[in-house]
């Protein structure tokens, strides 16, 4: 029997996951396939455009390879429009020939609508939606300095973020009087456009452009009808989508009033074998403007032609959770509270910049939508409830409140159904997990590849984590936590087997606890476990061989093998005689000098046989390291507190350099870093650190696990009022349990996070000391303060050490040929590879 | 026809530092001598740059084993090499190149490509 011919016009996200799903059905047997694609481009990721600027290639972004193409035997025609449907001969036309089909399925997309302005068509007007017009765009700011996008909805203030990262002054005109007026009320808009100024890119709201015309001091002038103007060099039109239905509205087929092509359940146009998925498609009169729609359109197409009658598209979420230019935006279901009888409890931390929104059902049993600006951590738990009318707690508030104030945690894995979405972009749910699962698959890995869960957006990684260890523990799988191929153990059990056995060396461990010689992953771990329980220095000769190239030369490696350098200077305080003698070592060892972020100066640029001697001027000068190398306590940050300031408390300072005397050298299993703040202004960012001290009338309040870093996180109000003898009991405590505790390179955040029992259990043992440990945790504390040296000292003073610093051991004069190096600033760099 | 080589004299014992690595200079560039005195052979030697970067910091890296093979992992961007074939273990496309290398009394020998004619007679 001969094959049938099936061709989809579209080679978009869309068009490629279909494709996807029917080469994996049954019924792909039966034809041969035809795909053609507008684009030069194989199908790529539009949601993460904006990274094209930041880096990533058209490969990066891709959605498959020319290879599975040929695999499964599908003839790919990119760079070829086609002109025109024949439906009474089912034939297409392109400019390249005549092809025959007998089922199509069009995945056109859409188009960006340009507004109908006067001028709109001037050269350095742009769109914003493929990589041809991020060519564009980026060959037009060549040369501009500002840049504005028309549109503040979801993709405009994308393309913002694109021209931001182009190092164009950025600015955004909508219409409306606020932005992303879809998914946003008045105050969630307000504060994002609070937060997106701070960002430096300007907002104008309820602007309609008139005209654009030449600009006198930019390429362009922006006429608003208020009578006002901004002046330009280039604009990126980003007023939304239009469903691109040229092609379906010229050969006959039903298009609805404002566009789009109809479809009906089955995603069937009104010619039963032509076929309409994505953004090109009309359901129930509306068109859905996001990937999970079109994705779930394509699915059911593929069960169609299955002939699978149950197979309906029924409409889809349309919620969304974004970070939009680094704020986070959560917009769920009936955001608008349109159901009527609808209530709100809203919850607005001017302050901290979290606004969050409830829309609950009459009976307040079920949670209808909710707007989330400025703090996404609420949004996984919330769309749970809305997606599967889990009936809300007594007082639902306590979803929205945070923690500190009586907040609920996140709903466990357990409370949801079966029928929860875990991944909306691939839609699968919670019992397709607990499928994969019983049909074998035993770790997370293999159950992304087998149901595709979190290979989307990536939104619900932590979530599908959670699912499956829960539900691999509850079939009594046991969830791996060895360390790596060479020790079947945690590194909470390893760090037991150190201390209870009395162990000191890394060959000692492996040979009596695990196997083979290890690797870079145990040894690094094992090392900060030998330091925390014996203290001793980091280049003794059994230990060089674990460490981390920054900790084995007590500096931090740079992108071309030279190191920095940043001295210790306990709480950010400094003679001016010690910072005379660091700008004098930087300049005779031409070293690109900067503040950090952590209030201290790196001297960047040093070879490694430079390096002891410029500890040795460093150290004359009464100097000692920072650690900034070592997974250790890092700086203690200080507001100037009430010594100078008007509004101070307390003595911020004098805190910090006692904190960060006490606790330097001190190895954790990751980088710790704390900060003071003199009163509840909170200059010195105490809130997010691992521990985080703000004065107060009576004493200390202590934060505790908060950080910066990719997941930023607020610490959580630990204790009230404390005595300086209190504050440093505490963290004593809490430090050293942490640090004996906690995984591998597990942050303060995410250890508290997974510790059962959360904050109150922490609580329980550091306050109220219900383990009996705290004697312990502070004698511990106390023999690591008292064995402290300083790393650097040590090493120049010790010949053998030294050794380790020579470049070339055979070449003493042999100067490393690193890359070249250019002038930024004033300042020596290295030359990037590719600019 | 063969290429020219010579076992050039890079260092001694006492440079090594155990179960790690130590750089040298040689005719054909910067090289990376590893130590691991646990297993046979104990010495290797694989190109000091690292292909990924083009940074001269390989010697610095981590040893260990991974599935039994000896390895190193770039200090920059942690990649693997082997420390017998000097493949890349993520990217097989990679490889750094290996020198083979012996002990001779105390003296550390490298084989080395040689391009001056006096240095053969050496």
């Amino acid at each position: 029997m001969s094959k049938k011919t099936l061709i989809v016009v579209g080679n978009g996200m869309v068009g490629h996951h279909f494709l996807e799903q029917f080469c994996a059905s049954p019924a792909a047997a039966g034809f041969e396939i035809i795909v053609f694609g507008e684009e030069k481009q194989l199908a790529y990721d539009r949601v993460h455009l904006s990274e094209y600027f930041g880096g990533s290639t058209h490969a990066d972004l891709a959605m498959g390879t020319l290879e599975w193409y040929t695999e499964q035997g599908i003839q790919l025609h990119l760079n070829e429009q086609v002109t025109g449907i024949d439906r009474e001969n089912r034939t297409l036309e392109t400019p390249r020939g005549s092809y025959r089909y007998d089922e199509l399925v069009l995945a056109t997309g859409s188009y960006p609508f340009v507004p109908p302005i006067e001028g709109n068509d001037r050269p350095h007007c742009l769109v914003y939606r493929t990589l041809d017009d991020l060519d564009a765009i980026r060959a037009s700011s060549e040369g501009a300095r500002t840049g504005v996008v028309v549109g503040g909805g979801l993709l405009g203030l994308e393309a913002a973020n694109a021209l931001k990262s182009l190092g164009l002054a950025a600015h955004v005109v909508e219409f409306a009087p606020r932005l992303m007026p879809v998914q946003l009320d008045a105050d969630g808009g307000a504060l994002l456009r609070h937060k997106i100024e701070e960002l430096g890119v300007q907002v104008h709201t309820e602007k309609a452009t008139k005209a654009i015309t030449e600009g006198q001091d930019a390429r362009l002038r922006m006429n608003f009808s208020d009578d006002s103007f901004l002046e330009t060099d280039l604009i990126v039109f980003s007023a939304g989508i239009r469903p691109q239905d040229a092609l379906a509205r010229a050969s006959g087929l039903d298009i609805g009033e404002r566009g789009g092509i109809v479809i009906n359940n089955h995603c069937t146009t009104s010619d039963p074998h032509v076929h309409a998925i994505g953004e090109c498609a009309l359901w129930e009169q509306k068109i859905f403007g996001l990937v999970a729609p079109g994705y779930t359109m394509a699915r059911t197409l593929s069960a169609a032609l299955n002939s699978d009658q149950e197979a309906a598209f029924t409409g889809a979420d349309m919620s969304t959770k974004l970070k939009l230019l680094g704020v986070d935006v959560g917009s769920i279901g009936d955001a608008h509270a349109q159901t009527p009888g609808a209530r709100n409890i809203r919850f607005n931390d001017e302050q901290a910049g979290h606004y969050r929104r409830m829309v609950i059902s009459e009976d307040g049993k079920i949670l209808l939508g909710a707007i989330l600006v400025g703090d996404n951590s609420h949004y996984d738990t919330l769309l749970q409830y809305a997606l599967n009318g889990i009936t809300l707690p007594e007082n639902p508030e306590t979803l929205i409140l945070p923690e500190s104030q009586g907040g609920a945690p996140a709903l466990g894995p357990d409370s949801l159904p079966e029928t929860a979405s875990i991944c909306s972009c691939h839609n699968v749910t919670k019992g397709d997990i607990c499928g994969a699962i019983d049909a074998g698959c035993s770790d997370l890995g293999s159950v992304k590849a087998e149901t595709k869960a979190s290979t989307g957006c990536g939104g619900c990684t932590a979530l599908l984590k959670n699912v499956v260890d829960n539900e691999l523990e509850k079939r009594g799988v046991e969830v791996s936590k060895d360390l790596c191929e060479h020790f079947p153990y945690s590194r909470q059990e390893l760090f037991h087997l150190v201390k209870v056995n009395g162990i000191r060396t890394f060959r000692t461990l492996i040979s009596q606890h695990g196997r083979g010689h290890g690797c870079d992953i145990c040894k690094p771990a094992v090392a900060s476990i030998l330091a925390t329980c014996w203290n001793e220095h980091i280049l003794a000769t059994d230990h060089v061989p674990l460490q981390d190239t920054n900790d084995t030369f007590m500096a931090n490696m740079q992108k071309n093998g030279t190191y920095s350098i940043v001295p210790r200077i306990p709480g950010g305080e400094i003679t001016p005689d010690k910072l005379i003698v660091l700008g004098q070592v930087a300049k005779e060892y031409d070293l690109y000098t900067k503040i950090t972020g952590g209030q201290r100066v790196d001297l960047f640029g040093a070879t490694l046989s430079q390096l002891p001697e410029i500890w040795e001027k460093l150290i004359a000068a009464g100097f000692e390291t920072g650690h900034a190398y070592g997974k250790s306590l890092r700086t203690v940050k200080s507001c100037v507190g009430n010594t100078w300031c008007r509004y101070g408390v307390q003595d911020s300072v004098g805190m910090a350099i006692r904190l960060e005397d006490r606790y330097k050298g001190l190895r954790a299993p990751h980088k710790v870093k704390m900060a003071v703040s003199g009163c509840t202004r909170e200059c010195a960012e105490a809130q997010s650190k691992d521990f985080g001290v703000i004065a107060t009338e009576k004493g200390w309040n202590l934060y505790v696990c908060g950080n910066g870093g990719m997941r930023p996180r607020h610490g959580d109000l630990f204790a009230t009022d404390l005595s300086d003898e209190e504050l440093i009991r505490t963290i004593d405590r809490v430090v050293m349990f942490y640090v004996r505790t906690a995984d591998r390179l597990q942050r303060t955040s995410v250890w508290m996070e997974n510790l059962e029992g959360g904050l109150e259990y922490l609580k329980q043992v550091v306050l109220e000391d219900s383990l009996g440990i705290g004697a312990e945790l502070e004698e511990h504390m106390e023999g690591i303060v008292s064995t402290y040296q300083c790393e650097w000292k040590t090493a120049v003073e010790d010949p053998e050490k030294r050794k380790r610093f020579r470049e070339f051991v055979n070449a003493p004069s042999q100067n490393d040929p690193v890359q070249e190096w250019t002038v930024e600033r004033g300042q020596r760099r290295p030359v990037l590879e590719s600019a | 026809m063969k290429p020219r080589t010579r076992w050039e004299a890079v260092c001694t014992v006492d440079d090594l530092v155990p179960e790690s690595g130590v750089a040298v200079w040689t005719e054909d560039g910067p090289v990376a001598v590893f130590y691991l005195p646990h297993r046979l052979p104990a010495l290797f030697a694989i190109s000091h740059t690292d292909p990924f970067s083009g940074a001269n910091v390989l010697a610095r890296g981590i040893t260990g084993d991974l599935k039994g093979e000896p390895v190193v992992a770039s200090p920059l961007y942690k990649q693997h090499f082997s420390l017998r074939t000097g493949f890349c273990l993520e990217d097989d496309s990679v490889r750094v190149k290996t020198y083979p290398v012996l002990l001779d009394g105390e003296q550390i020998r490298l084989e080395v490509p040689v391009t001056q004619r006096e240095s053969i007679a050496a």
